[in-house]
């Protein structure tokens, strides 16, 4: 299976074969930054031209189809609109908070988006503690989304920031205990050694009962924290308007927008890297030809299609599900999913102290 | 090196939301208006103020939140090395739940999970 550490290794060995060691370091650092913003760029488009043309398939309608071939430069289009829209200055805000609220947003979601293993050897941060550190950095968002809310000094704001951050600390709780689940099977935090252990089965497989109960309920947690599908009662548009963000106008709105699509995609990512092998190709024991034939496929193309996956279920749901009022939402995290939670924690803790997983 | 990716991906973002906000402040058009400086509500002028007090239900909710996230935190390290811990881990580990699993009995008794 090829390995993308062959090509930084190459990159590495030239700048430092005509550049002094420091400069040779700073020009990494800023490829990496480079090439991380465009993988983050890229995948909000992609994104986006998805769930337009997602949402119109299960309405019966075609969806964009004029800007470019089936319509796929639209959210090119819409980003070039959106950076030319007027910057509305509003009179009674606390503007500090306004302008640092995207800030908060958008170093929430790269850093989390920096902590995933994309392909054999494609990845930037990889902490020892990695999957605690994606955790911990993507839940300053909500931070983000109650200073939005707050600083806008608007009724719909604060009452959808609020509402965000009962929803998403709530669901916070069910995410870490699913993750806790599963580092209890692996015995590491750490996500690469965490995907090289799923290389004979991936875990839903090889957790088998408790892995995929954590699956499940990962993945409602996941869709409530990135305020989507039927748990959007923060930005219900029909009774709040824009909920926190109202206020926000032009790209100061885009990076809420920017920020969404890349908590789902980030969410959907480490369901595949916990759950669904990472970048691992799906292997069957005792199929010789058929784990060989796996191989050739790359590694990159196995992550992004199980994230593809992972993240069509979750807009799936969105287009399915009417949404829920938020005693309801309350109600199903404190009393079912996190008792569940813990319930499947003991579980998953049995079946590896009595080795009775695969 | 993990601590240089850290900064490097943090300067990264930072410079992702400046760059972006400097090219729409520069491109963007410009023009007055008494009434857009309002806050978008109902059309009519905003009643009271925006910055009030609010429904504690929320503060509650806050608070049980930091009572199992602190639990979820204690409870990784464990969760490593719970193959070498074994069963007098699981034991021990049980017991520290236990105390937990009773304070989310007695304030789903006390009516707190529930949205008033």
């Amino acid at each position: 299976m090829f390995d993308f550490a062959t090509i930084t290794h190459w990159v590495d060995e030239l700048l430092r074969s005509f550049l002094p060691h420091a400069t040779a370091t700073l020009v990494e650092c800023i490829l990496i930054g480079l090439c991380l913003l465009l993988g983050y760029a890229l995948i909000a488009l992609v994104l986006i031209y998805a769930e337009r043309k997602v949402c119109a398939f299960f309405q019966c309608r075609i969806g964009p189809n004029r800007v470019g071939p089936y319509g796929t430069i639209q959210s090119v289009a819409d980003m070039i609109k959106m950076l030319t829209k007027e910057l509305i200055d509003i009179n009674h805000i606390d503007r500090f908070l306004f302008n640092l609220a995207p800030f908060v947003v958008i170093i929430a979601s790269v850093l989390a988006f920096g902590c995933i293993p994309f392909a054999k050897g494609l990845h930037v941060i990889d902490f020892n503690v990695g999957i605690f550190f994606l955790i911990a950095v993507s839940s300053i968002g909500i931070v983000g989304i109650l200073l939005a809310g707050w600083a806008s000094n608007n009724k719909y704001s604060l009452i959808g920031a609020m509402r965000s951050g009962a929803q998403m600390i709530s669901y916070e709780l069910s995410i870490g205990l699913s993750i806790l689940t599963v580092v209890v099977f692996t015995g590491s935090m750490q996500l690469s050694t965490i995907v090289e252990g799923q290389a004979d089965g991936w875990l839903l497989f090889k957790g088998h009962i408790p892995a995929c109960i954590a699956f499940i309920v990962y993945l409602i947690a996941g869709t409530a924290e990135t305020n989507r599908g039927p748990f959007d009662l923060p930005e219900a548009d029909s009774e709040l308007t824009a909920g926190y963000h109202t206020e926000y106008s032009g790209m100061h709105f885009g990076f809420f927008y920017l920020a969404e699509y890349l908590n789902m995609f980030v969410v959907a990512s480490v369901a595949t890297t916990l759950f669904l092998g990472g970048w691992m190709p799906l292997h069957v024991p005792g199929w010789e030809s058929f784990n060989q034939i796996m191989d050739y496929i790359p590694s990159i193309f196995w992550f992004f299609g199980k994230t593809g996956v992972v993240i069509f279920i979750i807009m799936w749901f969105k287009w399915t599900f009417p949404r829920l009022r938020i005693d309801q939402l309350l109600r199903l995290e404190w009393r079912y999913l996190l008792p569940l939670n813990l319930l499947n924690l003991f579980l998953m803790v049995i079946v590896v102290v009595f080795k009775l997983h695969f | 090196m993990n601590l240089t990716l850290f900064v490097v991906v943090l300067i990264t973002a930072i410079v992702l939301v400046v760059a972006a906000m400097s090219i729409a402040r520069l491109i963007s058009p410009r023009s007055y208006n008494k009434q857009k400086g309002e806050a978008y509500e109902c059309g009519v002028p905003t009643r009271g103020k925006s910055w009030m007090q609010f429904k504690a239900g929320y503060y509650l909710f806050a608070i049980l939140f930091l009572m199992f996230d602190v639990e979820t935190v204690f409870l990784y390290p464990w969760a490593v090395t719970v193959q070498d811990a074994g069963i007098d881990g699981l034991l021990n580990v049980l017991f520290f739940m236990l105390i937990l699993i009773l304070g989310l009995a007695y304030a789903w008794k006390k009516g707190a999970l529930e949205w008033k």
